[in-house]
């Protein structure tokens, strides 16, 4: 029987709530208020006062109310037809609701449940399986979806029945299997989960080392991020996260994007699903949207249900990664989920950490970064998460907790400066301060000879060292003045520029320019170091700088250009001959 | 809702500066009531412990004041005879007029689901160019004024709203000095535009945490006018750090945790519920919303610009040009997020890119002039940088510029050609083929 309980005490979303049997830590409860059904989750057990937190708006809500436990915790739904749905931080289709407003109170199911879906047995009666085996597959936007055995079964069962090949909705049956007891479990298309728990149904977890393109010259480049990797972005506003995050989820070569807008603005959900579904994905050339699934808790939406949205999306993408697919999920912003945690920290009147965050802030971050990965399904497929969270450091100071906990477990640092961002050097990467682990992976370095090229790493190792260099004479120049240096320093500082504006510098809002594949990476890179590795002569420092503002000219015309046409080499062959007419010699590499 | 308001409660078990307990029952979260005839909030429930915000103060208030509690929500009524009218925080007229008629709505309402928007997508045009040209404005956009208390925001954001071609301009003013409060209504009346104001004032006389409610009650009627009426309407929200303010006390009095700068730790969340109720509705109505956040000496790290800058779409930044004498709208610390929604595409092709490539050009300037002013000598460029970002500043980035967007686009090409060489303004190639003369 399900515990009951009523209201005691209301201080805005914290209820307190006195109880008449056991209550489970986060267990789901729904309070009525007049009729309307307040989900809430606990969070607090003291004696018979259980402390929830509510996913709504409490306004009008009195004591002596009555409650209902769940006996479960917060759950989503797993099946076939998540793909291109607009979903709130609790897996509400937001679509399926009425109105222009939200109104409290109204939960609507995530899945079609009329749709029929061409469902293909991959499993035969007899064979052997356990929670995450994959049973039969259906075509879900041109992804191969497979239907399992729910991750809840943890036992080995004996599959007895399999339905044939044919259409069937998600409420089906389409397999029977029977326990070491002999009963029988009646399963179909959908399933469901606890968010708070990762999924875990694969074999191992080996170290990430598939370069996942994201199109973006700074990242892909100079810092690149992996399958099943993970990163973050910290910027103060107004430094182009956004813009970041919406290009990477655009261009990434991923099976599955889902995107977490926590605590964001609605405008920026919008641009979403108003550009996806018109927007083509470079890698497959279908819709964008067929391939996208949207977690929207924006921040005007209970503080609540916002914590819960990024545990919503994690577990979505585990789903999709049990399948065999590659998954990026980026949530912008985890700053917003801690302050969520904070919200609820403080009313519950703990003992605050740093800033006032819980003090448990870095083991909850930690645990999140790691149910990110790329793992090996016991079926011996792989699949990946790779997880990019963005942090508005308050204040832009990156000494702040969520920062500094991020810090230690994401293997990608993308650091947005202001300075860069007010240059309009965008993307704002600063190209010294960020770093990805993932270059000193062998692995790594293995899968890019292979792919790309063997000298690719040096070439980029050379870049970053140009580009430090660079900086270091900018700063003399500074204090030195333009003729209390030697020439040469400007060639190089030039040098480090011409990096700067060719490859780091890239147009967001230029259909060609926004997005590079790799191929043409590594032409612009190759490219780059053929003209950093020339020397060059001139008598004055005036010269240096319009020779490479000319050549900087040239070489964003060329980035303006399509891969391979006739005006990119042209611009090519002209940045060539330019190098040429002035070079002293050219160093063997 | 039971409704108990007949009730009177005068059980007192504890006052503080904001706040007085007293046992009730059959009360409602967020319900109204007064004590001892001051309006109050219930801010917290523990079994038959009522804890009252009041929003006057406690002053006075003895441990057997009288608490009716009224059933309800703060709520505004809402109607056409909102229009012309100028009330105080709690919607009561303050201009002499009748109580207008309406339909009673709770303020702070439920919010706009968000596949409900329409993506913004049109333009909002002030003639400044600093705004136009660098940091378009979009109507259902959300930005606000980053400046000094000594600044001209309030005059800037007249102007602005005059010449938004709104349907609606409701005005919620926050520790508005009375001075401030009559510039807005003169100025609104010496352009014959009463008919369409609409105004909540909390003036530095009343009392702070009263200044909580404005914001609602401004964004309350706004809705129904964008909702109900599909009118394209234009809040304006100064000063947003009062209201931080009036939060930061409140919370301090009732022993919460603060978090950075004495504010409270949900202040994102606060701040947040009141500017997305900036959006374009599927229905044509639109909410805009300009505000106002003052800094201390220009500090954007504390928390209220902090928080703010992260919510909001944008800031615009006023900073008085010691080169050219004049208030100009800052390129570098400007931003509109939804310009890109905008530029090129309601006005002409080669807008964003020459937008960028004035403001680059304006950034060598300032690394010239840090140069200049280190001693050291000037390359030909750095000179010619200097002379551009003069005029830059005083026929582009000034306040009291008044072009139409093509004007103030042929105007920046043309400093660029009195200035700079095709290849310096890393442009397009097709652009400058066409438009540099």
């Amino acid at each position: 029987m399900l515990t009951k309980g009523t209201v005691k005490g209301i201080i805005a979303n914290l209820v307190i709530v006195e109880v008449d049997g056991p209550v489970s830590q986060n267990e789901i409860a729904y309070i009525d208020l007049e009729g309307t059904r307040l989900m809430s989750e606990v969070i607090k057990v003291v004696g018979k006062n259980v402390y929830v937190q509510v996913f709504e708006s409490t306004r009008g809500l009195q004591v002596n109310s009555t409650v209902e436990f769940q006996g479960h915790m917060l759950e989503v739904v797993l099946g076939p037809g998540l793909l291109e749905r607009n979903l709130d931080g609790l897996e509400n289709d937001l679509d399926k609701m009425e109105g222009v407003f939200l109104k409290r109170g109204e939960y609507t199911f995530p899945l079609d449940e009329q749709k029929e879906w061409s469902f293909k047995p991959l499993a035969t009666p007899g064979d052997k399986v356990t929670g995450g085996s994959w049973l039969g597959e259906v075509d879900e936007n041109f992804q191969p979806h497979k239907i399992m055995v729910p991750f809840v079964m943890k036992e080995e069962y004996t599959l007895k029945s399999i339905v044939e090949e044919g259409n069937y909705n998600i409420h089906h049956t389409i397999a029977v299997v029977t326990d070491q007891a002999g009963k029988e479990h009646a399963i179909t298309m959908v399933q469901r989960w606890p968010v708070k728990v990762p999924i875990t149904t694969y074999k191992e977890k080996p170290r990430p080392y598939r370069l996942l393109e994201t199109g973006v010259r700074s990242i892909d480049t100079l810092n690149p991020i992996v399958e099943g990797g993970t990163g973050f972005i910290p910027g103060a506003f107004g430094t182009g996260k956004t813009v970041l995050q919406h290009a990477i989820s655009k261009q990434a070569e991923a099976d599955i994007v889902i995107i977490a807008a926590c605590g964001e603005r609605a405008n920026e959900v919008v641009e979403i699903f108003t550009e996806f579904p018109e927007l083509i994905d470079p890698h497959t050339g279908r819709k964008l949207m067929e391939r996208t699934i949207i977690v929207a808790n924006t921040s005007n939406m209970p503080v609540a249900a916002r914590e819960a949205s990024v545990y919503t999306a994690m577990t979505i993408g585990e789903y999709y990664r049990s399948m065999g697919l590659k998954v990026l999920l980026m949530a912008d912003s985890t700053s917003r989920w801690a302050q969520a945690l904070r919200e609820m920290s403080n009313r519950l009147e703990e003992l605050p950490g740093p800033d006032a965050f819980p003090m448990d802030l870095s083991s909850i971050i930690s645990n999140f970064y790691g149910r990110a990965g790329h793992v090996t399904l016991n079926n011996g497929q792989e699949g990946s998460i790779t997880f990019i969270g963005t942090v508005s450091p308050a204040g832009g100071n990156l000494k702040e907790p969520v920062t500094e906990n991020t810090k230690k477990v994401a293997r990608c640092f993308y650091a947005l400066e202001q300075d860069r961002a007010d240059k309009k050097r965008y993307p704002a990467i600063n190209p010294i301060e960020s770093y990805s682990k993932y270059i000193e992976y062998p692995e790594f370095e293995e899968f890019i000879s292979e792919h790309i090229s063997d000298d690719w790493i040096e070439k980029v190792n050379e870049a970053k060292t140009r580009l430090l260099r660079g900086k270091e004479i900018a700063e003399q120049i500074n204090i030195l003045g333009d003729d209390g240096v030697p020439v040469e320093y400007h060639i190089t500082f030039w040098k480090s520029e011409l990096i700067d504006f060719i490859v780091l510098q890239q147009d967001a809002f230029d259909e060609i320019d926004a997005v590079t594949p790799i191929e043409r990476q590594k032409h612009i890179l190759d490219l780059v170091t053929e003209i950093c590795r020339t020397d060059f002569e001139f008598d004055h420092f005036n010269q240096v700088a319009d020779f490479f503002k000319e050549l900087i000219n040239i070489g964003k015309q060329m980035n303006y250009s399509e891969f391979g046409s006739e005006r990119f080499n042209h611009y090519c062959n002209q940045l060539k001959e330019r190098v040429s007419d002035n070079q002293l010699s050219v160093v063997s590499a | 809702m039971a409704k108990a308001f007949q009730k009177i409660y005068t059980k007192i078990t504890q006052i503080t500066k904001a706040t007085c307990s007293v046992k009730a029952t059959n009360v409602g979260y967020d319900e109204l009531a007064t004590v001892n005839g001051k309006l109050a909030q219930v801010v917290k429930i523990i079994g038959d412990e009522v804890t009252l915000q009041i929003f006057e103060g406690t002053e006075g208030i003895p441990t057997n004041a009288e608490v009716i509690f009224m059933g309800k929500a703060p709520s505004l009524k809402v109607g056409e005879q909102l229009s012309g009218r100028f009330f105080n925080a709690y919607g009561d007229p303050i201009d002499g007029g009748p109580v207008p008629e309406g339909e009673e709505r709770p303020i702070g309402g439920p919010s706009v689901n968000p596949v409900r928007r329409k993506q913004p997508s049109e333009l909002i045009a002030t003639g400044i160019a600093g705004i136009d040209l660098n940091n378009t404005l979009v109507s259902g956009q959300k930005i606000p004024f980053f400046a000094d208390p000594d600044q001209p925001f309030n005059q800037v954001m007249a102007t602005v709203a005059l010449r938004a071609k709104a349907d609606k301009i409701i005005l919620g003013g926050m520790g508005m000095t009375n001075d401030d409060y009559l510039f807005f209504k003169n100025v609104f009346s010496n352009a014959g535009a009463l008919d369409r104001i609409i105004s909540f004032m909390n003036t530095t006389e009343d009392p702070a945490v009263e200044r909580l409610l404005v914001p609602d009650m401004a964004l309350t009627a706004a809705e129904y006018f964008a909702v109900d009426k599909n009118e394209k309407v234009l809040v304006l929200l100064t000063d947003m750090t009062s209201y931080a303010d009036a939060l930061s006390i409140v919370s301090n009095r009732m022993d919460q945790i603060p978090s950075k700068d004495s504010m409270p730790g949900s202040l994102y969340s606060d701040l947040a519920k009141i500017y997305e109720k900036a959006a374009q509705f599927p229905t044509g109505g639109s909410i805009t919303i300009v505000a106002v956040t003052t800094l201390s000496g220009g500090d954007i790290t504390h928390a209220v610009p902090d928080n703010t800058g992260y919510i909001t779409e944008g800031q615009l930044f006023l900073r008085r040009d010691s080169d050219v004498g004049k208030v100009i709208v800052d390129p570098f610390r400007s931003l509109s997020r939804l310009k890109q929604l905008v530029q090129g595409k309601k006005t002409r092709e080669d807008h964003p890119q020459l937008m960028n490539a004035a403001v680059r050009l304006y950034a060598d300037a300032a690394n010239a002039k840090t140069k200049q002013e280190n001693g050291f000598d000037l390359t030909d460029y750095d000179e010619r940088t200097l002379s551009f970002a003069k005029d830059y500043s005083e026929f582009i980035l000034a306040i009291d510029v008044n072009l139409d967007t093509e004007e103030m686009l042929d105007r920046t090409w043309k400093l660029l050609a009195t200035y700079f060489k095709p290849a310096e303004v890393n442009m397009k190639k097709e652009l400058v083929d066409k438009y540099w003369h």
